[in-house]
């Protein structure tokens, strides 16, 4: 219960230290503190990130989503083509689906021509692919449950009873 | 000319928060902790079904009492919070709010002199809709040392032999206070020795944060003494769609029904189309909001104690309600200082009754980063008010 409080609110404000986190969620900062150790250890927290527009900075990237087809392999299913994938520093993700593909890869370059190359050298030519499509993510608009770019203001009145 | 207003009318003060509003208004960076209404938007998928109904062209009166299919679904919302058994066709109407519904039960109930027993500090509207139905307020001042609970004492001092009408406001607006169980019990009790109805206005009951909130309704003997009153506008985060309801004996019920098909006709059709949607498929939205008004109350909670500034606890709604007797001021004079030195808008206690002079509400509707700015100001303030007082 208190594991699923924890992560709930992390998962938004990661930021929040340990004295705070034990006053919101009513309980001490040695609890908050030894399950949050306890869940990095087993991986259930896997990292605290920052969710960035790199689109409002000067930094050159390209995002693209490439959905691959794969020959599974006997006694491995999916898991070692996966791990031949996710093994390149510019994949960023890498998820089993279902539907006509198998894999879904993302993949961040610095240029089209740098993400294109990746799937025509790296990726195609691994003998378990059998078929690509690349498509290239033109604008973010909402993200890890976030829209980009959006500040609300508060449009209630400002007393009510 | 003549006059052409009803001395009724004349003789009703304009609402404490009102004369607020007009000097907070006038300061545009101020930052405001006096909102009475939740900061979530109404969650989209019941937005969406108001959408389509607009785009169905569901445009037209539903009946006076409201669309079926959302009384089935109130009824069978409160079966499900362990309320008691209503009959959608016969004991529940839609209302504009759960505000129209304190109005027409009031007026349903009271001839000229009935006496009714509103607990206050509480909610502005229960005082003046009394007069206007022409009966009797009779106040009840809560004290804090009861968690402005209210006792079987304080109800029995309090009754007279033409007392007929009890308003129970719990949670409470701007207390936060709850009644459990045994609290409620023991009113009940009086209530039914004493031969009395109830106005349960429980339109916080989902912000509830020790056990689940108890309706007197529930309790033995009580649901034909009691009107039920409820709403979408703090559960849902739906203040602007003017939506709520009242459950009440049949024969109670019938005549609110008459003002409401002469006054109002029916509640918006778009809203109860929304409202449906809410009912059915809102519990997790519910629970999300509840859980986060939870944490921002414990994180002010915190914050007091910090500051060594008095408040008790409160369970329930989004306000809490804390003490500013030591600083020697008047609460209106707190508030306004406050807001002239710290531009922080917070609401005297003493626009929810006389009875709430020294103290303040400050609502927990808005996000942790705003409360967190906003505790800071007060911080300084009070230390500040301290260093004035010792010199």
């Amino acid at each position: 219960m208190m594991r699923e409080e924890i992560l709930t609110f992390i998962e938004k404000n990661s930021r929040a230290d340990l004295k705070e986190l034990a006053i919101i969620l009513g309980t001490d900062e040695v609890t908050i503190a030894n399950e949050l150790a306890q869940m990095e250890k087993e991986r259930v927290i896997c990292g605290y990130h920052t969710l960035i527009d790199w689109d409002k900075t000067t930094m050159e990237k390209v995002t693209a989503l490439i959905e691959v087809r794969v020959t599974p392999q006997r006694g491995e299913g999916f898991d070692k083509i996966a791990e031949r994938i996710y093994k390149y520093p510019e994949v960023t993700s890498v998820y089993l689906i279902s539907g006509p593909y198998d894999l879904m890869v993302i993949l961040e370059g610095k240029s089209l021509r740098d993400v294109s190359m990746f799937v025509a050298d790296k990726l195609s030519t691994l003998d378990q692919v059998v078929g690509t499509a690349t498509h290239f993510i033109l604008k973010k608009y909402k993200d890890h449950g976030t829209v980009m770019g959006q500040i609300k203001t508060d449009e209630r009145m400002v007393i009510t009873p | 000319m003549r006059n052409p207003l009803s001395q009724k009318i004349t003789q009703i003060q304009p609402s404490g928060i009102r004369k607020f509003f007009d000097v907070v208004s006038e300061m545009p960076d101020a930052i405001s902790l006096g909102v009475g209404e939740p900061d979530f938007d109404t969650p989209w998928h019941i937005r969406d079904e108001g959408i389509y109904s607009l785009e169905k062209g569901r445009t037209f009166y539903t009946s006076n009492a409201g669309l079926k299919e959302l009384k089935i679904e109130i009824a069978n919302y409160l079966r499900r919070k362990g309320n008691a058994s209503y009959d959608p066709n016969r004991e529940i109407m839609v209302t504009v709010g759960g505000s129209e519904a304190i109005d027409i039960a009031l007026r349903a109930m009271l001839d000229p002199g009935d006496e009714v027993l509103i607990p206050q500090p509480s909610y502005v509207s229960y005082l003046p809709c009394t007069t206007l139905a022409d009966g009797v307020p009779v106040l009840i001042e809560l004290k804090e040392e009861n968690e402005f609970r209210l006792t079987r004492q304080e109800l029995l001092d309090a009754v007279t032999e033409r007392t007929k009408v009890l308003v129970l406001p719990f949670p409470n607006n701007p207390t936060g206070a709850i009644m459990e169980r045994e609290d409620l019990e023991s009113i009940a009790e009086v209530v039914k020795k004493k031969d009395l109805f109830v106005i349960s206005d429980e339109i916080y009951a989902e912000l509830s944060y020790r056990g689940d909130h108890v309706s007197i309704a529930s309790l033995p003997g009580m649901k034909e003494r009691t009107i039920l009153i409820n709403g979408f506008s703090k559960a849902y985060a739906m203040t602007g769609w003017r939506l709520g309801y009242a459950c009440a004996p049949p024969e109670i019920l019938e005549q609110m029904l008459k003002i409401h098909q002469y006054a109002i006709m029916c509640a918006p059709t778009t809203s109860q189309y929304a409202a449906v949607e809410a009912l059915k498929n809102g519990d997790e939205d519910v629970k999300m909001m509840r859980t986060a008004y939870n944490q921002r109350r414990r994180y002010l909670m915190n914050a007091f104690r910090e500051m060594g500034l008095k408040c008790f606890e409160p369970y329930g709604a989004f306000y809490v309600f804390p003490c500013i007797k030591e600083f020697g001021m008047t609460s209106e004079e707190f508030a306004n200082r406050f807001l002239a030195e710290e531009k922080v808008a917070v609401v005297p206690g003493t626009a929810f009754g006389d009875c709430g002079e020294g103290y303040i509400r400050i609502s927990y509707a808005y996000s942790l980063e705003e409360l967190k700015t906003a505790l800071a100001k007060l911080s300084a303030f009070v230390g500040r008010l301290r260093e004035e007082r010792k010199k």
